[in-house]
């Protein structure tokens, strides 16, 4: 390890951890030596990126490609409101850049995939999965594993989050917790089902301290212990978490032994196909013009009524698609139903719903209040 | 009857809750008193061959069941059943 000494202006930046004796200078040599990657600026990685570069980090690597949106900023608190349309890589980079100039930042403006991520992470001591999705999730754990890094887990989901330490020497792994992704679609993510903004705070800096704690050595490292969070009740539980002997990756016979396909291990589809336009579809245009007609036909919107709040479209009933099994009877099959939600995707569940109880004449609106907020009615707020 | 701890994605198949109490002197007959009441939370818990899902861990306080006898770890009215699935709130970049 290269001789890490601090200037005079670290020092007194660093004061409060040097005169913290569980710190102090060789702590704080330790941060400086120590060298982090973080997969995504988003949620998880905004708050760790913020602490671990005040926390004098010495070297911290980035992963993400995205952009940032308006939709970020109530959470991703590195970025701000001026950085709407750019790289979130250069607006984190330039939030750190300002808190500690003292931290290389290392930019790595592309997705984590099977081909790059051993060759990215194998420069760093530490890992912290800041990504939150189930493909990136299963490879930087699969990885680790093989490179022998510690990662730092964290994941939310609208007012609870989870937190622990994978892949430290005979500890456990991602994989020894749960063994197999679930199916696409059954488990929302923070886009369908909303989250708490500051949840991912907590949870990345639960990620943040474990990672410091890591490289100083102190106290007693989240190993062996998922950390559970509800936010809602104020309560944080830990429930026991042991390495699986018969685990696949860090078991006593594994069977993965390099990095695979993990969109298809997600059951992913490679290549999303464009959706394609059902027989009885119907687009915001030609919705407005037949409203804009007169024409008679029953209007229903399948939203939550908390979005319903949020906007509607004039002259629809609201029916949350997980109340139209018991309320058919409203709905009068001998005439035209048109249905739409936010972007298509419940209310095309709703049309194949109601075509099985023979309700032929039922058509989705592609696209949604989104489709009708930007080709009809600008005054649409969209969410 | 033993308390049920229910996470936030599972709510909407038991009313809402995030406690739910069933009877049983094993996790599978809580289990299964618990889908019997709610039987749309069935299909998120089960495979269809019946089996516990692999994305869905069950814990009796602070013990995973995969180490304790599965489905047949003993329960008693003092003990707390948590479920805890996989979670992911980040969009699939």
């Amino acid at each position: 390890m290269p001789e890490v000494t601090l200037s005079n202006e670290e020092i007194l930046r660093y004061s409060r951890h040097l005169i913290l004796p569980e710190v102090g200078m060789e702590g704080q040599l330790k941060l400086k030596a120590a060298k982090v990657l973080l997969v995504g600026t988003g949620g998880l990685g905004a708050p760790l990126a913020l602490y671990l570069t005040a926390a004098g980090i010495g070297r911290i690597g980035l992963v993400d490609f995205d952009v940032v949106d308006a939709t970020n900023l109530q959470r991703q608190v590195i970025h701000g409101t001026k950085d709407v349309g750019k790289p979130k890589i250069d607006s984190a980079i330039e939030s750190m850049n300002d808190i500690n100039p003292n931290v290389i930042v290392d930019r790595h403006e592309v997705a984590l995939t099977s081909e790059n991520a051993l060759e990215i992470i194998k420069d760093y001591d530490y890992v912290v999965d800041g990504t939150d999705n189930f493909p990136t999730r299963y490879l930087v754990n699969d990885a680790c594993v093989l490179l022998g890094k510690p990662n730092v887990y964290g994941s939310i989901f609208r007012f609870e989050g989870q937190s622990t330490i994978f892949a430290t020497e005979g500890g456990p792994c991602y994989r020894c917790l749960y063994p197999e992704p679930p199916p696409p679609g059954l488990v929302p993510s923070c886009a369908e089902g909303g989250v708490l903004g500051i949840l991912p705070g907590i949870i990345g800096l639960i990620q943040a301290t474990e990672t410091v704690k890591l490289i100083l050595g102190i106290g007693t490292p989240l190993i062996g212990r998922l950390m559970l969070y509800d936010a809602l009740n104020m309560k944080f539980r830990e429930l026991k978490l042991r390495r699986n002997p018969e685990c696949p990756i860090c078991g006593d016979q594994p069977t993965i032994k390099e990095l695979i396909d993990y969109q298809e291990f997600c059951g992913i589809p490679q290549h999303a196909p464009e959706p394609v336009p059902v027989t009885g579809d119907i687009s915001v245009v030609e919705l407005k013009q037949r409203l804009d007609k007169g024409d008679k036909f029953q209007f229903i919107d399948v939203r939550e009524p908390h979005e319903w709040q949020i906007c509607r479209i004039p002259g629809t009933t609201l029916v949350p698609l997980g109340e139209l099994p018991k309320r058919l009877s409203e709905l009068d099959p001998n005439s035209e139903i048109v249905v739409h939600c936010k972007s298509g995707g419940r209310s095309g569940k709703a049309v194949d719903l109601l075509k099985q109880n023979g309700f032929v004449n039922a058509r989705n609106v592609v696209g949604g209040i989104l489709a009708w907020a930007d080709q009809v009615d600008k005054s649409v707020p969209k969410y | 009857m033993a308390r049920i701890l229910i996470p936030t994605p599972l709510r909407q198949f038991v009313d809402k809750l995030d406690t739910v109490e069933a009877g049983g002197s094993t996790v599978g007959e809580v289990l299964l008193h618990l889908v019997d009441k709610y039987p749309n939370l069935k299909k998120n818990l089960y495979s269809d061959e019946g089996k516990l899902r692999s994305f869905v861990n069950v814990y009796v306080n602070d013990e995973d069941i995969r180490y304790t006898g599965k489905e047949k770890t003993p329960v008693t009215d003092a003990d707390v059943v948590s479920i805890v699935p996989s979670i992911a709130g980040g969009k699939n970049a």
